[in-house]
C-alpha cells in the first residue's frame, strides 16, 4: 500500500462576512472576557451556517469548509473540483499554510510547494533572472537549487532573449511562462496547483499540463489540482475530490467525481414528467406530459460526448380538435447564450388538423456541433397561419455535452482547450 | 515533528498552536528569502532614480541644518559642548534607523497582503528584510556622520571617540530589535484595527521628542528632575546617549542605561514575536 501523505481531519475554517471593524475591539474584549476570564464556551463559532451564497444568511459567521476529511496517497495527482465558492480555494489556502484553520488539523509528509497564483512576489524592476531566483525562493526553493536548474527553468520558459530585461517590459504572456517555468521546477514532494493555467497562450498551456503530468506520472510527486477545465483535471488526474459548501460530496476515481459534479453544476434536468395534468406546463391547446434526453443507446442521459448525437423527446397531450400547429426549441449554453433556435416545419401537424390525444415528438441535433458545456433546451408549440407561439417553456431540459477525449472528437493530440460556441469538424485540405 | 501511530508527520498544521512556538527553524530555513528581498528593496531603489543614493544624504542634511536653525539657534538648547550640526546628525542618523525600522515593519502585514495571501513563508522575513534594507539607508547616513566629524576635526574642534565604539554593532543591533518589535506589534494590531495606523505617523514623531535627539539627557535632568525620567523610560533614549558618547565623547552613557534599553528591548522583541506569530495565521481573512 502507498504511503499517506496528506492526512486531513475534521478540517473546517469559518470565515466572518460583512464588515470587520466597528466594534471589533469591544466584541473582541467581550469574547476575550467570556472565554478567558469566565471560562465559557466560545459562542462566536456555534451560530455559523453553511456557505450557499444565493441564501441571505442570519448570521455574520459562514462555515467555508465544514468537516473536512480525506487522506492522499503518495504520487496520486488529486482533482479538487466544485462550483465557484464551494469552498475550494479555501481548501487549497489552508492546505498552503496562507491561511490557518479554524478547527481540524491537516498532517503532511513532505514539502509542499503551492501556486495558487503565479508569479508571486516578481518584481517588475527587476530582470527575469533575478526574479527567477527571487520567486524561487518565496517558493521555497534554496538558492543552490535554484542556481542548479536556472538553465533549464530559462529553457523551459522560452524567454531566453530577455532573461536580463527588467519584467515589467515583459508581455503578459512571457511574464506568466516566466512564472510558470519557476513553479514548475520547484523540487517539493507535494506540488498544490490552482487555476493558473488559465493564463497564457494554448501551446503554453499544453506545455504547463504536460509537465504536470509529468510531475505526477513520471516523478511519483503528488499533485493537487484545482480547475474548472474538466478535460484537463480528468487528464491530469487519477483521483478527484468534489467539493459543495464546504463539504465533501464525493471522492474517488477522477472520472466518477467529474460526472457527479457536471451533474451536480449544471444541474441537469435529463428527464421530467407530469401525472397531475393541472400542474403540467402547458396551455388550454395542450399539455407536456413527458420530456426526456435520449443518449445513443436508446437510456435517459444528461451527459452526451460531442461525437455523439443529442436527442430530446418530448411527450404531450392535445386538449383541443381542429388546431394546426408544430413544435419548436431553442438551445441556450450555461452562459445563457441562444445557440439555436429551431422550427419542425415539416410536421404532419400542420397540415392535418389536430385531434385530442396523446402524441410524442423527437429532436435531434447532430454529432460534433456543439462544444463542451451545460446546455438548456426550450420548448415551444407554435402556429403559422397567423404565426403565434401558443407556449414557450424555458429550461425545460437540460444536458451536458463533454470530450471524453475520443480519438474521432476533432483534436488529434491537441488536449489543450478548445474554445468557441460550437465544435464542429472542418474539412481541412492541403493544395 | 509529531509522533502519529504509524507515520512520522513533517508538518501538522492545526487551528490552535502552542503561543511559544516561534518558528525560528522554519525563519532559518528561508534564510536565502530574506537575502534576495534585501537584494530586492536595494535594486530596485537605485533603478530609474537619477540621484540614486544621494537621496539618502539629502533628508538628514536638511532635517540637520533646520534643527541646527530651530532648536540650536532659536530655542538655545544646549548640546553638551558639542558643535550643533553634529550633536543633531549624531541623533538624527540613530534615529532615523529606529523610525524607519519601526514605521516600514509596521505597515508589513497590510503592503504584502498580496503576497502573504498567495505564498507561505515565515511571514517574519519579511520584517527582518526590511530591518536589514533600511542598514544601507542607515550606513550612507553613517558615512555622512563620519565627514562631518572629520570636517570638524580639521577645523581643530576636539572630539575624543570613546572606547565605548566597540558597542556600536550593539547599539544598530537594540535599535534594529527595537523598531523592529515596535513595528510587528502594530502591523498585527492594526489588521484588525486599521485606525492604529494613524497613530504611528505622528506617534513616531512625538516619541522623538520624548528621545534625546535634539537634546541632551543631561539639559532635562537639569531642567526637568521631576520628569526627567519619563525621558530615561524610553528605551530609546539609552541607546542614543550611547550612540552619542561612543562617537562624540559626550552623552549620559551608563552601564544600568544601556542593560535596561536591553532588557525592554528583548522583551518587546519576545512579546512582539508572539503576537505577530498569532496574527499571522489568520490575516489574511481579516485584512
Amino acid at each position: 500500500m502507498k504511503e499517506t501523505v496528506i492526512k486531513v481531519e475534521n478540517l473546517s475554517k469559518a470565515y466572518q462576512i460583512g464588515q470587520i471593524g466597528t466594534g471589533t475591539i469591544s466584541r473582541d474584549i467581550e469574547r476575550f472576557v467570556r472565554t478567558k476570564v469566565l471560562g465559557k464556551e466560545d459562542t462566536f463559532y456555534k451560530i455559523g451556517e453553511a456557505n450557499d451564497r444565493s441564501v441571505k444568511g442570519s448570521s455574520d459567521i459562514v462555515w467555508s469548509l465544514r468537516d473536512i476529511n480525506f487522506e492522499i496517497q503518495q504520487g496520486d495527482a488529486v482533482g479538487i473540483i466544485g462550483k465557484n465558492g464551494a469552498g475550494k480555494s479555501t481548501l487549497l489556502k489552508v492546505l498552503s499554510r496562507v491561511t490557518g484553520p479554524t478547527e481540524g488539523n491537516i498532517k503532511v509528509k513532505g514539502r509542499i510547494a503551492s501556486l495558487l497564483e503565479v508569479g508571486t512576489g516578481f518584481h517588475p524592476e527587476l530582470t527575469g533572472r533575478e526574479n527567477i531566483f527571487l520567486n524561487g525562493a518565496i517558493l521555497g526553493m534554496r538558492k543552490k537549487e535554484i542556481r542548479a536548474k536556472l538553465d533549464e527553468i530559462i529553457d523551459f520558459s522560452g524567454v531566453e532573449r530577455y532573461i536580463d530585461t527588467p519584467v515589467k517590459r515583459y508581455s503578459s504572456g512571457m511574464y506568466v511562462r516566466l512564472a510558470f517555468a519557476v513553479a514548475a521546477h520547484l523540487d517539493s514532494e507535494i506540488l498544490i496547483v490552482d487555476e493558473v493555467l488559465a493564463v497564457g497562450d494554448a501551446e503554453f498551456q499544453k506545455k504547463c499540463l504536460g509537465k504536470m503530468g509529468e510531475i505526477s506520472k513520471g516523478e511519483g510527486r503528488t499533485v493537487l489540482f484545482v480547475s474548472h477545465n474538466m478535460s484537463a483535471v480528468s487528464r491530469l488526474c487519477t483521483k478527484g475530490i468534489l467539493i459543495s459548501n464546504g463539504k465533501i460530496l464525493q471522492t474517488g476515481n477522477v472520472e466518477e467525481v467529474v460526472e457527479t459534479y457536471l451533474k451536480v453544476a449544471v444541474g441537469n434536468k435529463s428527464a421530467d414528467s407530469w401525472d397531475d395534468l393541472s400542474k403540467a406546463p402547458g396551455s388550454e391547446f395542450f399539455k407536456l406530459r413527458d420530456v426526456r434526453m435520449i443518449g445513443p443507446a436508446g437510456q435517459v442521459t444528461g451527459f452526451f460526448d460531442v461525437t455523439e448525437p443529442v436527442r430530446a423527446e418530448f411527450t404531450y397531450e392535445v386538449l383541443k380538435d381542429g388546431e394546426r400547429y408544430t413544435h419548436g426549441l431553442n438551445v441556450f449554453n450555461d452562459q445563457g447564450v441562444h445557440i439555436l433556435s429551431s422550427h419542425h416545419s415539416n410536421s404532419e401537424s400542420l397540415e392535418i388538423p389536430s385531434k385530442k390525444g396523446v402524441y410524442r415528438t423527437s429532436v435531434e441535433i447532430p454529432a460534433n456541433l456543439l462544444a463542451e458545456g451545460g446546455y438548456e433546451l426550450s420548448f415551444a408549440i407554435m402556429k403559422y397561419k397567423p404565426f403565434e407561439v401558443i407556449f414557450h417553456k424555458m429550461d425545460i431540459l437540460g444536458f451536458s455535452v463533454v470530450d471524453e477525449l475520443q480519438s474521432e472528437d476533432g483534436r488529434g493530440s491537441y488536449s489543450g482547450k478548445l474554445p468557441g460556441l460550437v465544435r464542429s469538424h472542418l474539412k481541412w485540405t492541403n493544395i | 515533528m509529531t509522533k502519529n501511530g504509524e507515520q512520522n508527520w513533517d508538518l501538522v498544521i492545526t487551528g490552535r498552536t502552542s503561543l511559544f512556538d516561534l518558528k525560528f527553524a522554519d525563519v532559518w530555513n528561508y534564510r536565502d528569502l530574506l537575502v534576495l528581498f534585501v537584494r530586492r528593496d536595494f535594486v530596485s531603489f537605485y533603478k530609474q532614480t537619477v540621484l540614486g543614493p544621494l537621496w539618502f544624504f539629502i533628508q538628514p542634511v536638511f532635517t540637520m541644518l533646520v534643527y541646527t536653525f530651530v532648536f540650536g539657534n532659536l530655542a538655545n538648547i544646549p548640546t553638551d559642548g558639542l558643535p550643533k550640526p553634529l550633536f543633531y546628525l549624531c541623533g538624527i542618523t540613530a534615529w532615523n534607523y529606529f523610525a524607519d525600522c519601526l514605521t516600514k515593519t509596521s505597515t508589513v502585514f497590510r503592503d504584502n497582503a498580496n503576497i502573504f495571501g498567495k505564498v507561505y513563508f515565515p511571514r517574519l522575513i519579511m520584517p527582518l528584510s526590511i530591518v536589514v534594507s533600511n542598514l544601507a539607508r542607515f550606513g550612507v547616513q553613517l558615512i555622512l556622520l563620519i565627514g562631518m566629524m572629520g570636517y570638524y576635526a580639521v577645523q581643530g574642534v576636539h572630539l575624543h571617540i570613546s572606547a565605548a565604539l566597540a558597542l556600536f554593532p550593539f547599539l544598530v543591533l537594540l535599535m534594529a530589535v527595537l523598531g523592529l518589535s515596535c513595528g510587528l506589534l502594530i502591523t498585527a494590531l492594526t489588521t484588525k484595527y486599521r485606525d492604529l495606523a494613524f497613530l504611528v505617523t505622528f506617534g513616531v514623531q512625538l516619541l522623538m521628542y520624548a528621545t534625546t535627539v535634539i537634546y541632551p539627557l543631561s539639559e532635562a535632568k537639569e531642567k526637568y528632575p521631576a520628569y526627567a525620567w519619563i525621558i530615561e523610560l524610553n528605551p530609546m533614549t539609552g541607546i542614543i546617549e550611547t550612540f552619542r558618547y561612543a562617537f562624540l565623547g559626550e552623552g549620559s552613557f551608563t552601564i544600568p542605561g544601556l542593560m535596561y534599553s536591553t532588557v525592554i528591548s528583548l522583551v518587546l522583541l519576545f512579546f512582539s514575536i508572539i503576537v505577530f506569530n498569532r496574527t499571522e495565521k489568520n490575516f489574511v481573512d481579516t485584512i
